[in-house]
């Protein structure tokens, strides 16, 4: 068995309390090199605090999450150290915001924003770090002529494909979206979609993307996983667990989307 | 306190060494405990270079942004024998460096001076003077904002933590907006410098032409923020290095006319408006430099002759210097 067989993330019994409350509980899963892994349910079912624990911005209760660097060996990231985390949410991580707001620098330019990330990891020439943003810009369908724009002058949409460029402008390996196409209009979502889509199979991108959007979920994810009440109550294929879904909730869940 | 101010004796400085003193303040103003506590934050200062130590920063008899943290850091470190200059904005004769010089004059009857050169300690408010600083020299910094991450992050733990794992991406992130907007790097002032090529330090509203002033700089520098009660150091001959890319290298601000007064060149110059013709004139921001330069028989292309008109003490005081106040 070569690394790359082995999983890239595998959460084991991952459980997070809120005092009494519950926020998930024993939520285990394996999450190979460029699967994209959708986490449905409605809200408070726990989808964001499971993201929030796999990105390390929430402590478990209990639980561990492994992942396998980029030296092959898996670590679990509740015992890396900080400075080791930080490292690896600006390098191998990426996280799309579901409010742009919080996932850009509102008050930086658009080439800013993109070349953060790069000067984070020790880029210091601002030509090099200007065409790569550049790059990045066009990539994600932004007019480049737009770069020293700031992100207050741009669309809801742009924004997110702003985001977008921001975190994948390192080449991660893995990337957490957390509803990245709820509050733009429809047209906007599809084009969002279909780029999201576009550079996930271009670059081998693996993602954990957590909507409560079924469609989101049948576009873009392999796999998904069904939350209720902090727990995963059904794991499967995306097609097998939207057509026939096992579980009474799932059921109630697909039965309740409009069609178009 | 008023009772004690009655005190007429006029007894040698030494005498105010263990608390009652013939000015009726304790020796430079703050009482021992709490010049202990400043000075223990100095230390740990000048050993971590550029770290910002929390100190618990007095309430002083002026406002913020007058000096506070500077006049702290002073009292901590003055001793009878020593000898005190105060700048501000490279001038001895501004209010605030004249208030400083008699507060300490009074406090703890220090001899005062405006020469660089017989001067121990230099409390400063924007400039480093130009003259080379030598070992037994201290120069004390008055600093509004220590944090040169807080215009970046407003969170007070974030930029902590920002120091602690040296993530200073951010830190380049300004630049970039400086170069995209501007063609180069237009901070002119508070130009973030590494220190001992770790932490990350404000300079305080230095102009960035003083910057290479403080790399291996012979004399201690320290730094003291008030309001924000923070105490940073940059130890003798400590590297300090102005951050910058590696296509848009670090350069400091250039001068095409020397002096008007006293004709040097490749020193920082103050604009001064004569009139409302667009008449103005380039002098020296260093006065005590300036001074220096004439007494020794530099003349500038504007020194007036001795007989024919006002010398630059008057001409200048009669109109306000260009750069703003800040704090």
């Amino acid at each position: 068995m070569t690394p790359a067989d082995l999983p890239l993330l595998s959460a084991r019994a991952l459980t997070k309390h809120y005092g009494p409350r519950l926020g998930c509980a024993d939520v285990t899963f394996d999450l190979y090199e460029g699967e994209v892994l959708a986490v449905v349910g409605e809200s408070g079912s726990g989808k964001s605090t499971l993201l929030s624990l796999l990105a390390t911005e929430l402590d478990p209760t209990a639980g561990s999450v492994g992942y396998r660097m980029r030296d092959g060996v898996t670590r679990n990231l509740f015992t890396l150290s900080e400075a080791e985390r930080r490292f690896l949410l600006r390098t191998d991580w990426g996280f799309v915001r579901q409010d742009a707001r919080d996932g850009l620098r509102m008050g930086v330019s658009a080439g800013g924003n993109v070349g953060e990330r790069l000067m984070a990891v020790g880029a210091r020439h601002y030509g090099k770090i200007r065409d790569t943003a550049s790059d990045w810009l066009g990539r994600v369908e932004i007019d480049p002529s737009r770069i020293d724009d700031m992100p207050k002058s741009f669309s809801g949409g742009m924004r997110q494909r702003l985001q977008i460029a921001r975190n994948l402008v390192t080449h991660p390996r893995l990337v957490f979206m957390d509803e990245p196409t709820s509050g733009l209009d429809v047209s906007v979502q599809a084009r969002l979609l279909d780029l999201i889509r576009g550079l996930v199979s271009e670059l081998g991108l693996a993602v954990i993307i957590v909507t409560h959007d079924l469609a989101v979920a049948r576009l873009l994810s392999h796999r998904i996983m069904v939350m209720r009440q902090g727990r995963v109550i059904e794991t499967g294929l995306t097609d097998q667990v939207l057509d026939d879904p096992r579980e009474a909730y799932t059921q109630l869940l697909v039965s309740s989307v409009l069609a178009a | 306190m008023s009772a004690a101010l009655t005190a007429t004796d006029r007894s040698s400085p030494t005498q105010h060494k263990g608390g009652e003193g013939s000015t009726g303040y304790n020796f430079a103003y703050l009482d021992e405990q709490t010049k202990r506590m400043i000075r223990r934050a100095v230390l740990k200062a000048i050993a971590i270079p550029g770290y910002q130590v929390p100190f618990a920063s007095r309430e002083m008899p002026m406002p913020y942004g007058w000096g506070t943290g500077g006049v702290q850091v002073t009292a901590a470190i003055i001793g009878p024998q020593d000898v005190l200059k105060v700048i501000d904005q490279g001038s001895d004769d501004t209010t605030n460096a004249v208030s400083i010089r008699k507060f300490f004059a009074k406090t703890a009857g220090v001899e005062t001076t405006t020469k660089t050169a017989d001067a121990t300690i230099i409390q400063t408010r924007h400039r480093i003077p130009e003259r080379t600083l030598t070992s037994d020299q201290v120069l004390v910094y008055q600093v509004p904002i220590p944090e040169p991450l807080r215009y970046l992050e407003p969170r007070e733990t974030e930029t902590r933590k920002l120091h602690a794992l040296a993530d200073y991406g951010l830190m380049h992130v300004k630049l970039y907006e400086d170069i995209a907007r501007h063609g180069h790097i237009a901070t002119t002032y508070a130009y973030p410098v590494e220190v001992a090529g770790r932490y990350v330090m404000d300079p305080s509203p230095t102009p960035k032409f003083d910057n290479p002033k403080m790399d291996d700089c012979a004399a201690l520098q320290l730094f003291g923020a008030g309001r924000e009660k923070r105490i940073y150091a940059v130890p003798p001959h400590t590297k300090v290095r102005s951050l910058d890319f590696e296509d848009h290298p670090f350069a400091v601000q250039t001068f095409d006319k020397p002096c008007a007064l006293c004709g040097a060149t490749g020193v920082y110059l103050d604009e001064v408006v004569l009139d409302d013709a667009g008449g103005r004139m380039f002098v020296c921001s260093d006065s005590d430099f300036c001074e220096e330069r004439r007494a020794d028989g530099h003349v500038g292309a504007m020194l007036a002759l001795p007989s024919s008109s006002p010398a630059r003490g008057e001409g200048v005081a009669a109109v306000p210097v260009t750069e703003g106040s800040g704090t």
